[in-house]
């Protein structure tokens, strides 16, 4: 009893295998080119004998390795078997596809249990177990869609999405240049900067700081991206309107959370540098700013997304005939779901990056943080 | 109120708020002035400099409205007009209310189910929580009218598609304040629940859960402005129906920029009391708890 409950993944993973084998075929009778029994029976044989061998007591990187080739060889055959036969799925088809997930879930549960003692097998950890749930996801995603036939309108399979992000690179491209490297860049610069140096102002002058900082929270709080039709008449149709957006997005959040962090040091840590007589100058560069860099740090992340719904959506409200919010909003239009979905991939991967890169830079400006040392 | 909150905090604020108002005065003159000019040359009137001012200052389609001209547009069209009508704020805001709220709600029921999932469940610790943070870093707003017109091609329409999105932008902060909520109970006192022998589920109700509110609270103060910000953006390509981004897509539409910023004003008023509705929850669910004024 104690081995089932060991890997209650691996006896569901058995049950689903015998319903399965209860209700095959994978496909609809008639569908154009069916398994082959050679196929069945390997998959089979892989996803339930992975499933027992989850109940062994094999040692943790062995049994992972085990559990993680059986799993993706399975639904890698399943997958592979869908061509020509969209739609035609049966129920056992689906039953298997969940068997093997369970088993990659087993995988990751068997992994996160390692304790790795090199740093290097740590991080390796740290990325295999946030990609394999990903990878999950968009096998999930393809079974669903073409293994049920979901219309191509509603949810075009990840495949697909692929194909079409791959064979329209050169306009990727350019609304990528149009929407990222002009407008979010700039707009997230001038954003972020005046919204320090208003910070440092209103930080030498408490009566503007008192002002400010209500009313810097409250808009924090406001949808700041209805500004965006307003800028896109002042300022044309062109990047400049949208960087404008950015601009206005990024300068509260950066202002609220540079303010808090220069008040972040102690009193104490202040009186040591007016024992050292230093000036405000002094004070503000060697003690009050890096210890205003976690929060600092804090708001340039936040904008780095702000920054880039901004620049998106002004887009919306009228573009020239570039850029990422352009060809969503008129894709969508033709009902060209693959072509946006590529486009929103290619977004959240460049969100992911200026995040990454925020992130690192943070790494190696406040290493001497408590979240950074060895957290 | 205490003597010195006076001057220290509402004498400070009113006077921002002030010289924002006389800057808007000022560039509402310099913005709208050469089109003017070009008027009055047109109609070949010569007026004085004060009459010249109040007309940029009254003009029926300025580059930037007065603050005057924008506050009587949102008097009008929120006290004078029937609820019902079409051009009501207050109808327009009603529309986006009920979406913010049930967007809010099932984000935040998502947000605390996905948080009480990691806190309990390892695998899923270190598995879905990198790519919760990667979820936010999608642009969804972007993907915001996608979501609507691919919903309403399958018959759902309405309340529900905007308020998926809201859902979208909520979960994150309730997900991410209740995981720290959840864990902010220290060894001492997870200890102390040992040493009453209570059981993983008497743990979690009298000790984590309560522990937790604070952070939930200050998370949903995020998530109702985030939902309120995705209604707003999914109602851009609802084909203009109702709601206070159709109007903002409307006014844009017909260059109407006084119902810009009026509906401007709607949705930061809109914001602000939503805000304070959970502000006030806040304290008062924590005053029940038994907390101290701080």
């Amino acid at each position: 009893m104690k081995r089932v409950l060991h890997s209650w993944q691996g006896t569901a993973a058995l049950v689903l295998c015998l319903a399965a084998l209860a209700s095959l075929p994978l496909m609809a009778v008639d569908a154009p080119s069916p398994f082959g029994t050679g196929t069945v029976v390997l998959v089979l044989l892989m996803v339930a004998g992975a499933a027992l061998v989850s109940f062994t007591k094999l040692s943790q990187p062995l049994l992972a390795t085990i559990l993680f080739v059986a799993a993706h060889l399975a639904v890698w055959l399943l997958l592979a078997g869908i061509a020509g036969n969209e739609g035609q799925a049966t129920l056992a088809f689906f039953l298997l596809v969940a068997a093997s997930w369970l088993l990659a879930w087993r995988c990751v549960s068997v992994l996160s249990g390692i304790r790795p003692k090199s740093q290097a097998g740590d991080t390796f950890l740290r990325l295999l177990i946030p990609a394999i749930f990903g990878a999950w996801i968009l096998i999930l995603w393809e079974a669903a869609t073409r293994g049920a036939g979901i219309p191509f309108i509603i949810l075009p399979p990840p495949s697909s999405i692929g194909a079409r992000l791959a064979s329209s690179v050169p306009i990727l491209w350019a609304d990528v240049q149009q929407t990222i490297f002009k407008a979010v860049l700039f707009g997230y610069v001038v954003g972020c900067a005046s919204g320090f140096v208003v910070a440092i102002i209103a930080d030498r002058i408490a009566f503007l700081r008192r002002g400010l900082l209500p009313i810097g929270n409250m808009v924090s709080a406001l949808p700041i991206i209805g500004v965006a039709p307003i800028m896109v008449m002042w300022f044309g149709f062109d990047w400049q309107s949208k960087a404008a957006v950015v601009i206005i997005m990024t300068f509260f959040p950066m202002l609220v959370n540079t303010v808090a962090g220069l008040a972040a040091s102690g009193a104490m840590e202040r009186d040591l540098m007016r024992s050292y007589a230093s000036d405000y100058w002094q004070t503000l560069i060697k003690l009050r700013l890096p210890a205003a860099m976690p929060f600092i740090f804090n708001a340039l992340k936040i904008n780095s997304t702000l920054a880039l719904i901004g620049a998106i959506v002004a887009e919306f409200f009228g573009t020239p005939i570039v850029g990422m919010g352009f060809r969503i909003s008129t894709e969508i239009g033709r009902m060209n779901v693959d072509m946006v979905w590529a486009e929103i991939a290619v977004a959240a991967l460049i969100g992911s990056v200026f995040y990454g890169v925020v992130a690192l830079g943070e790494r190696a400006t406040t290493f001497w943080h408590p979240s950074n040392r060895g957290g | 109120m205490k003597p010195d909150s006076l001057k220290n905090r509402i004498i400070p604020v009113l006077t921002i708020l002030i010289s924002i108002v006389a800057v808007w005065y000022v560039a509402a003159y310099f913005m709208n002035a050469p089109f003017q000019r070009d008027l009055d040359r047109r109609a070949e009137v010569t007026s004085t400099t004060m009459e010249f001012i109040g007309k940029t200052m009254a003009q029926p389609k300025p580059i930037l409205p007065a603050p005057h001209q924008v506050v009587s547009n949102v008097f009008e069209n929120t006290f004078l007009r029937s609820v019902t009508s079409n051009r009501s704020l207050v109808y327009h805001a009603w529309v986006t209310l009920s979406s913010t709220v049930l967007g809010f709600t099932m984000g935040t029921l998502t947000g605390i189910l996905i948080a009480v999932g990691i806190v309990h469940l390892k695998a899923l610790d270190r598995s879905l929580m990198p790519w919760i943070i990667a979820s936010q870093t999608v642009p969804i707003l972007a993907v915001a009218p996608m979501v609507i017109v691919v919903l309403g091609a399958i018959n759902i329409t309405g309340l529900l598609p905007k308020a998926l999105i809201s859902t979208y932008l909520s979960f994150f902060p309730v997900a991410v304040g209740m995981v720290k909520g959840l864990r902010s109970p220290e060894i001492i006192q997870l200890d102390l629940m040992r040493t009453y022998y209570a059981s993983g589920a008497q743990t979690f109700w009298k000790l984590r859960v309560p522990a937790s509110i604070p952070f939930l609270f200050t998370s949903m103060k995020v998530a109702i402005a985030a939902s309120l910000v995705g209604a707003i953006v999914g109602e851009l390509p609802t084909g203009a129906v109702a709601g206070i981004g159709s109007k903002l897509l409307a006014a844009a539409y017909y260059s109407q920029t006084i119902d810009i910023w009026a509906a401007l004003i709607a949705g930061s008023v809109l914001a602000a009391l939503l805000v304070t509705i959970v502000g006030i929850i806040a304290k008062i669910v924590d005053r029940s708890m038994g907390g101290r004024p701080a």
